[in-house]
């Protein structure tokens, strides 16, 4: 006679289950959804600032919508500096863009594809540039580069920078190349390719997006780092530093722009890269 | 090209690059450290550590180490694992939440003005809601507590991404049918992260807490935006002896300071966290 309720509580009980698992759903959404405005409400309240005209930056209450008003922007164009050190920045994020890459990936091949005595202490010596403060060593380089005749110059910044951005284009170049196998330059070296043409022909159009992706990166680093451009550059202030030293002084719409201008980059990079940022981070940094 | 000898001439470079602008620095900090005018004396360090501002600015970046690092753990660790359960949009969200990689740190202290500022976007959301009337100056050395907040916040906002970065990555690792072997033996999502997620995560947990941890000592342009001269923290008071005293050998003192507690903070990580022989994935 028990046959017709074979789970008599099944029924009561599913519903509190079912609830239960989109109230977990609906509290995960909204989790992810505050996470995202966490990140993007500063910024979009930086923007509002930048898209203002000086006399809304600095009143109050502040508008929680940008009037579109270059005003702001157009004064931190026409101040006196700020675009020959936006120009110094872009100069030394470039140059150190080109030096990592240039001596960056061929000891990232040089890793991935050889075994050879003293492998393990070349790691070692990547690895210990991470453990440092490195923004540090322009306290020291300052005199070496006075003596140099390097002191102030965007190339002298560039180098630092360099020291910064190496052990990142030399761990990435390297989780790169051993991306693609070993068989596919055999193979070019049977039909008659040597080492160079075929790493030309067949491993650098494989690469080169990714290399790509590590250039940008090395730029971004530069174009962010504010301690060794504001002790190495006095006359050619990086604009980094050019806002460090005008963060004592007024206008506040000046400050604001400028810290928009710095930010512009930084997110269009990063969506560039957004496809490897995971690849390059995560083995980078195992 | 000789085979044996490629790879050395691939790696030269980097190595005599290293060498010029890494090792030779760090000779010569230690050497401007150690000396004044008369020869090898201790009295650089002396006089930076009995300097009144020395105590203040060493607690100031232990403290705010110390309040930052744990929330950020908790909270990359938190974003880490919701993005690897989801299934639409997740390109999207993780774009939104590593964007902070990107951003300066001086320009993560402007963001961070913008709110905290007399006549920021948190006195009109307080004059809006009517709690005050009129702005109020929160950043002053009135309001100690603020400015201490002020400057977390900007510090948690900029810097959580680049540990979710390589927490997300190390996620990645782990072998699914660790997962699948859990649930069929009736694991909760609970007990799953804690047996198997936060084990398995132990190299990418190190990394990301040693990184951190020397960017948290290394803190100073977001110091420097927000709290200026009301937060003395160790860097700035390295620049401050550049630049304001003209003190380079107090300056490199300061940072052989800073290096050494750096250097403490990652054996230490790296003996809490250390990864068993063999037990890699």
């Amino acid at each position: 006679m028990a046959a017709p309720v074979p789970h008599p509580d099944k029924e009561p009980d599913a519903a509190p289950a079912a609830s239960t698992r989109s109230a977990g759903r609906l509290l995960y959404l909204a989790g992810v959804i505050l996470l995202c405005a966490w990140v993007l409400v500063p910024i979009y309240f930086l923007m509002i600032n930048t898209l203002s005209a000086p006399e809304t930056v600095n009143s109050f209450p502040k508008p929680f919508f940008p009037e579109f008003d270059l005003g702001s922007l157009q004064f931190f164009a026409g101040f006196a500096g700020m675009l020959a050190a936006l120009k110094n920045s872009i100069l030394v994020a470039a140059l150190t863009m080109i030096m990592s890459i240039a001596i960056g990936s061929p000891a990232g091949y040089a890793l991935s594809r050889f075994d050879f005595p003293g492998k393990e202490l070349f790691r070692l010596l990547i690895l210990l540039t991470r453990a440092f403060p490195l923004p540090l060593l322009a306290l020291p380089l300052a005199v070496m580069f006075i003596q140099t005749g390097l002191d102030d110059t965007q190339f002298g910044l560039a180098l630092v920078h360099t020291t910064l951005a190496l052990p990142f284009a030399v761990l990435i170049t390297f989780s790169l190349f051993s991306g693609i196998p070993i068989e596919l330059e055999e193979a070019a070296w049977t039909l008659g390719c040597t080492r160079l043409t075929a790493f030309t022909k067949v491993v650098l159009p494989l690469i080169l997006p990714g290399i790509t992706a590590s250039a940008i990166f090395a730029f971004v680093i530069s174009w962010n780092e504010v301690f060794a451009a504001a002790v190495l550059t006095i006359e050619n202030r990086t604009l980094t530093a050019f806002l460090l030293q005008s963060l004592d002084t007024p206008p506040l719409h000046l400050k604001f722009a400028g810290g928009f201008i710095l930010v512009v980059p930084a997110l269009i990079f990063i969506f560039a890269v957004r496809k490897y940022l995971f690849a390059m981070w995560g083995i980078a940094n195992r | 090209m000789n085979a044996r000898l490629l790879p050395y001439v691939l790696i030269l470079p980097v190595t005599l690059f290293l060498c010029l602008f890494f090792l030779y620095p760090f000779v010569l900090v230690a050497k401007q450290a150690f000396t004044t005018g008369a020869g090898a004396t201790l009295d650089n360090f002396r006089e930076v550590v009995s300097y009144w501002k020395f105590p203040i600015s060493l607690r100031n970046t232990l403290l705010l180490a110390v309040a930052v690092v744990p929330i950020q753990l908790a909270l990359s660790l938190l974003m880490a694992t919701m993005v690897t359960r989801m299934e639409k949009g997740r390109d999207m969200v993780l774009y939104i939440w590593t964007i902070p990689l990107g951003i300066s740190d001086l320009a993560a202290g402007l963001i961070w003005l913008a709110i905290f500022e007399q006549s920021g976007f948190l006195n009109s959301m307080l004059h809006g809601v009517g709690i005050v009337d009129k702005p109020v100056n929160l950043l002053t050395f009135q309001n100690p507590g603020i400015v201490f907040v002020a400057i977390m916040l900007a510090e948690i906002w900029r810097a959580t991404a680049i540990m979710l970065v390589i927490l997300v990555a190390g996620i990645g690792l782990i072998p699914k049918e660790y997962y699948e072997a859990a649930e069929v033996f009736g694991a909760s999502p609970w007990k799953r992260f804690l047996r198997i997620t936060l084990p398995m995560l132990r190299p990418s947990l190190q990394t990301a807490l040693v990184l951190r941890v020397i960017m948290a000592f290394e803190v100073f342009a977001v110091v420097a935006a927000l709290g200026g001269t009301l937060f003395p923290v160790l860097m700035g008071e390295t620049y401050a002896y550049q630049f304001d005293l003209l003190n380079s050998g107090a300056a490199a003192a300061m940072a052989l300071i800073i290096l050494a507690i750096s250097i403490a903070a990652t054996l230490v990580i790296l003996r809490a966290l250390r990864v068993p022989k063999r037990a890699t994935i």
